[in-house]
């Protein structure tokens, strides 16, 4: 069985050869080949990780090492994968909604001059997010988060020829960098204090120093700078939205079920640092909440279709974080599962309702559609009640399993958990609302716009196929975690082996029932909500609402963008424009300054050029003689 | 025997006439013939000092003489070629002033 699970160090290598074959040989690939090509090597992929998994569930973790990756001196990181638990679940979600989304690819990309190109990015991301998650130590682990934030910034920029696409692009990456850098000085602490940077050993070793001490507090704060970085939590999450200028297949891929889980898996796979660093456990659960909570009010202010669902997995991405920060890793986890088929499902129908409408992204020119596209209009519904936390469906039981871990766990309960859960609770409300007035707008009611509804049709069987097998999956995936007081948590036993360990209270059977019956009403509230508000309302209420100080706020996404232009983005400018100036006006002024002396000394120095050889001569003598004083008065002649 | 500075100063006046005709004559002859004057006054002062090493028995005593028929012939190469040049300058310009000689002056 190990050799089995060893097969499956294969999975990044076939995706990667995937993206050298419609790399370098696309343009000669007619057709849908550089899709079937790029889905096949995602397909073995995961056939490559249910081995794995299997393998797994048989033996154990498998530690694979080929040789050394970076030796220097004493210092020696080895390059290797390591299959456990975690790992390997997160391989399955990769490669199978990273398949559905290939195989939904080729109908969305259809026709488009690049899409070898896009193929080849695509494929390179998933063998770049194998990596991070199979790497074994924090330095080819860094790999991975590297490439998958160069492909990030590729597909996003993917239509490059419209400079917004591009920008948006160019500030993922930059956004990015900051986080990279919290990863890469996060390593070299932990480096500093473990001597190692494997990342089991350091696990390992992480509670054999202090409880709370201050090296583990600042590794662990540094580790969340680079989660927030990629996870688009506080306050580095304004790439995201602007993140949607790409392919919506890629939105639903990179931006909502695999690249911006990254921080979550980061902080879950350092769980013996933040388990044994409350207070940097405890920040990171702030910054989620607060993230949460922020995004889910920012959402209900936009208008276009896939922005509103940026901020919606700016917002759950946030529960994830908050999971993992209160030491309920496998609530994290399993929120990242469920998350996956519930968003990928939500971005793909937005791309088929783009798709049907040829471009339109205005959720003010939709309206009516679910009659006109069936298929997506009742997946789309799933997926809307799933992350609504509607009972028996997917996000109901992970969203509950993270409520509950927030209340219940024991060393966030210095720093404020019943706060916090109060705030998540509100944020779960929220995301009933929003998503049931972006539901609302798009797929029912009456058409706004009679031109999009006429143009409107159901999209071809390649990509409402991937709908439904996703849709399946949002509502069946929920029940891997059932709560543990009412049947066997199976992703919670799964994950147990691998998890640091961190205390909660024991809640009564009462009061679980109690919060699972709050959850219920929380979300019933939401959805009622936005019921009254936008199908009851007929748009006045709506309007009135939105004169309100915090709708204003809600559109302008807290003018976290202003900011950040004011504060970075403009005094950079102006410091650019400052040393441009200097090189034109003090540099470029001054050489051109020197070449007009050049000429005044020429003209002195053709003065002494009289052109008589008796002059030269002359001068020559007076030289020998002044040589021959000199040499006098200075005794070498003595 | 003459005394060795007779003839180093018989040789610096004779330079210094060598000299003093390059930088005031314009005819190139006189140039050369004020050139000649010079290598022969170095070639003398050479000979003299030779002169003395050998009275003093010195191992290289003859090394001056021959430097100086290294300079002689030199002297002839350069006469040579030198004079090859003044023909060909006079008879493009039927005279061998050398301050006409100037047309490279900025």
């Amino acid at each position: 069985m190990n050799d089995l699970v060893q097969l499956a160090s294969l999975a990044p290598l076939l995706a990667l050869a995937g993206a050298v074959i419609n790399g370098l040989f696309g343009r000669n690939l007619k057709g849908n080949a550089p899709g079937i090509i790029a889905s096949l090597a995602v397909a073995a992929g995961f056939v490559l990780s249910l081995i794995a998994f299997f393998g797994v569930r048989a033996g154990g973790a498998v530690r694979v090492n080929f040789g050394d990756f970076l030796v220097a001196g004493d210092f020696k990181i080895g390059l290797g994968f390591h299959f456990d638990q975690l790992s390997v679940l997160m391989m399955l979600i990769i490669t199978g909604v990273g398949l559905l989304i290939h195989i939904y690819s080729i109908g969305y990309m259809h026709g488009d001059d690049g899409i070898s190109r896009y193929f080849a990015q695509l494929n390179l991301f998933v063998a770049a997010m194998l990596v991070l998650v199979m790497a074994d130590s924090f330095p080819l682990m860094f790999v991975g988060w590297e490439g998958v934030g160069v492909c990030s910034f590729l597909l996003i920029g993917f239509w490059y020829r419209d400079l917004a696409n591009a920008s948006a692009g160019r500030k993922a990456f930059i956004v990015n960098r900051v986080g990279d850098f919290g990863f890469l000085l996060a390593m070299f602490l932990t480096y500093k204090a473990f001597g190692t940077l494997d990342i089991q050993a350091v696990n390992a070793a992480a509670p054999s120093l202090a409880y709370g001490a201050a090296i583990l507090t600042g590794i662990g704060l540094l580790y969340l700078l680079a989660a927030a970085g990629k996870s688009a939590q506080l306050p580095l999450h304004t790439w995201l939205p602007d993140a949607m200028a790409g392919p919506t297949p890629v939105s639903a891929l990179i931006h909502a079920a695999t690249m911006v889980t990254a921080g979550v898996y980061l902080i879950a796979r350092t769980g013996g640092i933040f388990a044994n660093a409350p207070g940097a456990a405890a920040t990171v659960v702030w910054v989620a909440v607060l993230t949460a909570l922020m995004a889910a009010i920012v959402a209900i202010g936009q208008t276009d279709i896939k922005k509103i669902l940026a901020w919606s997995t700016i917002s759950q991405v946030g529960f994830m974080v908050a999971a993992v920060g209160a030491g309920a890793y496998w609530a994290g986890i399993f929120h990242v599962l469920t998350h996956a088929f519930f968003k990928a499902l939500l971005f793909l129908g937005a791309g088929s309702v783009i798709h049907a409408l040829g471009g339109e992204q205005d959720v003010r020119k939709m309206g009516g559609l679910g009659r006109k596209m069936r298929v997506t209009g009742t997946t789309s519904l799933i997926a809307t009640l799933a992350i609504a936390g509607v009972p028996f469906l997917s996000g109901y039981f992970s969203k509950d399993a993270i409520l509950g871990a927030l209340l219940t766990s024991m060393p966030l309960g210095n720093y404020g958990g019943q706060i916090l859960f109060v705030l998540l609770m509100l944020t779960a409300g929220i995301t009933a609302f929003y998503m049931f007035r972006w539901y609302y707008l798009v797929f029912a009611g009456e058409p706004r716009s009679k031109a999009e509804f006429e143009r409107a049709h159901e999209s071809p069987a390649v990509m409402t196929v991937p709908l439904s097998i996703l849709a399946v999956g949002s509502v069946v995936i929920g029940y891997v975690g059932l709560p543990a007081f009412l049947a066997p948590n199976a992703i919670q036993e799964w994950l147990a082996p691998v998890m640091a360990h961190v205390d909660f209270e024991h809640l009564s059977t009462s009061a679980e029932w109690l919060l699972l019956i709050g959850s219920v009403v929380v979300a019933a509230a939401g959805l009622g909500l936005g019921y009254w508000v936008y199908a009851l309302g007929s748009g006045a209420l709506a309007k009135r609402l939105g004169n309100t100080p915090l709708a204003s706020a809600s559109r302008g996404a807290f003018g976290f963008d202003r900011l950040y232009r004011s504060l970075f983005t403009e005094p950079g400018e102006g410091l650019a424009e400052g040393v441009a100036s200097l090189d034109r006006d003090v540099v470029d002024r001054g050489m051109t300054g020197l070449t007009g002396v050049v000429p005044l000394l020429g003209r002195l120095i053709v003065l002494l050029q009289s052109g008589y050889v008796r002059a030269y001569a002359f001068a020559m003598v007076l030289g020998v003689l002044a040589l021959a004083v000199a040499a006098a008065l200075i005794g070498v002649f003595a | 025997m003459v005394q060795t500075e007779y003839y180093v100063a018989l040789s610096a006046v004779l330079f210094a006439l060598g000299g003093i005709g390059v930088l005031t004559r314009r005819s190139a002859i006189m140039l050369f013939l004020s050139i000649e004057l010079m290598l022969n006054a170095a070639n003398l002062a050479i000979v003299a000092y030779a002169r003395q090493w050998s009275a003093a028995g010195a191992q290289h005593a003859l090394d001056g003489q021959a430097a100086v028929f290294i300079v002689l012939a030199i002297a002839a190469a350069e006469v040579a070629v030198g004079l090859g040049i003044l023909v060909a300058i006079f008879r493009n310009r039927v005279s061998t002033d050398v301050d006409e000689l100037s047309e490279v002056r900025a």
